[in-house]
């Protein structure tokens, strides 16, 4: 039996779809943490007591795999702080006390751009890096050849239940978005280009086929809306009929992979020259009474954010960043809004809930809806014999973390868990 | 200090399914044939499917008890047990030997092989298989008020010996039997229910179902009389609620079918070439101990893999 990409019937409670977006400008202080992205930290260029205003760059990049950060508000530096990442690695977070000016830094212009060397070093300059949850510096990724590589995939299925700032992005910012590729049509030399979004909007649809129809060998397609299919996984099959190799990455096989918003806030650098300073965040979640697609700026906390779109309704029990299927858990509603962050999720504990514990019944529920075809119970087994050969033999390192498996399994199993600690146990067995 | 949140691992919601909600769509899906069966054969009917469910649950909540283990009667899977093991003797079986059949199952065959999942063969099938070789109470049928015993043996008995039965009297199950085996419609609509709640899977009851029909058509030459023999006998029981049983069957649609293919198989075999007119319980028994050669051989291929 083959793989087949099928999704399963999560709800997508879509609620802040059709509401226009409301931008954020209040803010008392932002925290902002110089690791949003995957690489190196980048180094603060301010200390204590520097005024700065929107745009002020506070840290610039530390090597090729790293980001500069720029202030979201105006005010002044009040402190440098210890952050924990979610990855665990504690880093240098600064904060701006506002002054509710929200006054842009001056001298800001667009960058001339005239090689495929400028516009990555434009990008690079812009701070946008993998916004749609990845965080992996963009400047790096575009850095191919595309003479080999075909296709550039622009994903904008956003499948997981309650996020919808792809689909605003799309629907309010098609302008900066078509910016971007054209930009990158002139100077990277990229073929062919494939917008990818879920059927489930329609706006946003039309809106990319009405770019795309201004831009040479640029084409949209219409992707099943359910959940997983927004995976890499999924959009490279549905773009270019291709399966990704496992261990390898969609360039070995001719495309990147890019989120629709990263593209949208790279073209607004590439125009403006204002670097990326806010975003669209979704927030959402069954506490949430008033849920609301809100443009914040970066490092502002969740508990102001939450309290500007109003009370909650009901305590939250978890709190996460992104989806209620892949989200990462924040300790407290002091975290702060990260460039990753596409949404924020205060759940109830009615909707965090789990059926009780009990031995796997063999019910098949997990591997066949998982969409790679992994069999998360045989796994589990194994990972609890330490199976090492076993667990390679079921080929647990392809698992993309959907959680598609975990959601639906009757006898709650940490299947996720342990598909993460088996593929460290495989991953240490390798070294 | 800030209020401290929930920390955990994605995912952070659930679809709600329970394996408690999964035997209960069991147990419910299992009423209309339990229902039927009283109807038949008597409050007789309800004393033993009343009986096997309390020793199981009973033998289930003693052995966790004296063995230090957490309970697991709250999951349910022990009435499912009990209820398919009451529906599977006949109405005439005395009390002891349904206790017997009780423990045996619970105790014997799920218990101590660790458990609801571990177990390798199906509990009711085994405790029905032995009581079958050792009661000889168990390997005669009950016959309803009404329908005439002497003369009468059961469906399957009365094809194998060239008579006729009518089709009526074997959907409605007035006929000689085990409890829950005669009403075909009640079982049909149990199936329907299970298959609308997406608890099982269509492959295995019709591959096993279908193959028998098949098997025998080609047999008899006949399609009414092979129609006949597969609504006789305990197949669509067998079929739709024990060869199901997910602990005890494969996982993929492609094992199920391989199974079901299996179980039909096994079933004409033995009804035809065996020493027993009945074949059904055997047959899923047999196809148990396979069910790790077929898991492994119809493992998902893998994205972006070789096949596992
Ligand atoms: S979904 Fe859960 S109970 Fe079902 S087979 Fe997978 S691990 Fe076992
Ligand atoms: S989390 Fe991994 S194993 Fe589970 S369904 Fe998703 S890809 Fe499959």
């Amino acid at each position: 039996m083959a793989f087949f990409l099928n999704s399963i019937p999560v709800p997508l409670k879509k609620n802040t779809a059709d509401k226009p977006s409301v931008r954020m400008t209040d803010v008392k202080t932002v925290m902002i943490p110089m690791l949003m992205h995957q690489g190196t930290p980048a180094t603060p260029v301010v200390k204590m007591g520097d005024l700065v205003k929107v745009g002020t760059k506070i840290a610039q990049a530390n090597g090729e795999l790293s980001s500069p950060i720029y202030a979201s508000v105006s005010g002044k530096v009040t402190k440098v702080c210890d952050y924990l990442t979610a990855s665990g690695k504690y880093v240098p977070a600064i904060v701006i006390t506002a002054d509710g000016e929200m006054a842009t830094e001056e001298g800001l212009t667009a960058p001339t751009v005239n090689s495929k060397d400028e516009l990555l070093a434009a990008i690079r300059e812009s701070g946008v890096v993998g916004l749609g949850g990845a965080g992996f510096p963009t400047h790096v990724k575009l850095n191919v050849d595309f003479e080999n590589v075909e296709t550039l995939i622009v994903n904008g299925t956003e499948c997981e239940p309650y996020i919808t700032s792809d689909n605003h992005v799309m629907n309010e910012r098609a302008g900066d978005i078509e910016f971007a590729l054209s930009a990158f049509k002139k100077h990277l030399g990229i073929k062919h280009i494939v917008i990818g979004v879920g059927n489930n909007k329609k706006t946003s649809i039309e809106n990319m086929k009405e770019l795309a129809s201004r831009i040479e060998g640029a084409e949209v397609i219409a992707l099943p809306s359910t959940y997983s299919h927004g995976s890499e996984e999924a959009i490279v099959f549905h773009a270019t009929k291709k399966v990704l190799p496992q261990g390898k990455l969609p360039v070995d096989i001719g495309c990147v992979v890019c989120n629709v918003t990263t593209i949208a806030e790279i073209g607004k650098y590439l125009k403006t020259g204002m670097p990326f300073v806010e975003r669209y965040v979704t927030v959402d979640g069954s506490c949430v009474k008033e849920p609301q697609c809100v443009i914040a700026p970066i490092g502002v906390s969740l508990e102001e954010l939450f309290a500007f779109v109003g009370e909650f309704e009901c305590d939250p029990e978890r709190v996460v960043y992104g989806g209620p299927m892949m989200g990462i858990t924040v300790p407290s509603l002091s975290a702060p809004v990260l460039k990753t962050t596409n949404s924020v999720l205060a759940l109830s504990e009615k909707e965090t809930k789990f059926p009780k514990e009990t031995a796997c019944i063999r019910c098949g529920r997990c591997t066949n809806n998982c969409p790679l075809g992994i069999a998360p119970a045989a796994i589990e087994k194994a990972y609890a014999r330490k199976d090492v050969e076993e667990l390679v033999a079921l080929q647990v390192t392809a698992c993309m973390e959907c959680g598609s498996c975990a959601y639906l399994c009757p006898a709650h199993r940490p299947l996720v868990q342990t598909n993460k600690l088996a593929k460290a146990l495989v991953k240490e067995a390798n070294n | 200090m800030d209020k401290m949140l929930h920390l955990s691992v994605s995912p952070h919601t659930h679809c709600g399914r329970s394996t408690s909600s999964i035997m209960l769509d069991v147990i419910i899906a299992l009423l209309p044939a339990t229902i039927a069966g009283v109807v038949i054969f008597g409050l007789n009917a309800l004393l033993v499917v009343a009986v096997c469910v309390a020793a199981c649950v009973g033998f289930e909540y003693l052995f966790n008890l004296i063995a230090k283990k957490e309970q697991t009667i709250g999951d349910y899977s022990a009435i499912v047990t009990g209820l398919l093991l009451g529906l599977n003797l006949p109405a005439t079986t005395p009390i002891w030997q349904c206790v017997i059949g009780a423990l045996f199952a619970i105790v014997v065959v799920k218990c101590l092989f660790g458990g609801l999942g571990y177990n390798f063969v199906n509990p009711a099938i085994t405790a029905r298989v032995l009581m079958l070789v050792s009661f000889a109470s168990v390997a005669a049928p009950a016959f309803p008020a009404g329908v005439d015993a002497a003369a009468g043996a059961t469906p399957l008995v009365q094809l194998a010996n060239g008579e006729s039965f009518d089709l009526l009297t074997l959907l409605l199950g007035n006929h000689g039997g085990a409890v829950g085996e005669t009403c075909a419609i009640a079982l049909i609509l149990g199936f329907l229910y299970l298959l609308a709640r997406d608890v099982i899977s269509w492959e295995i009851p019709v591959s096993f179902i279908g193959s028998v029909f098949v098997f025998s058509f080609l047999m008899e030459g006949d399609a009414m009389k092979a129609l006949a023999l597969t609504l006789s006998g305990g197949l669509l029981l067998g079929a739709i609620f024990m060869a199901t049983d997910y602990v005890t069957s494969p996982t993929t649609p492609a094992g199920k079918l391989i199974f079901g293919l299996g179980c039909g198989l096994l079933t004409f075999l033995i009804r035809y070439f065996g020493s027993y007119p009945e074949g059904v319980s055997f047959a899923i028994l047999i196809m148990n101990l396979v069910v790790p050669y077929i898991d492994k051989l119809t493992k998902h291929r893998i994205y972006g893999g070789k096949k596992a």
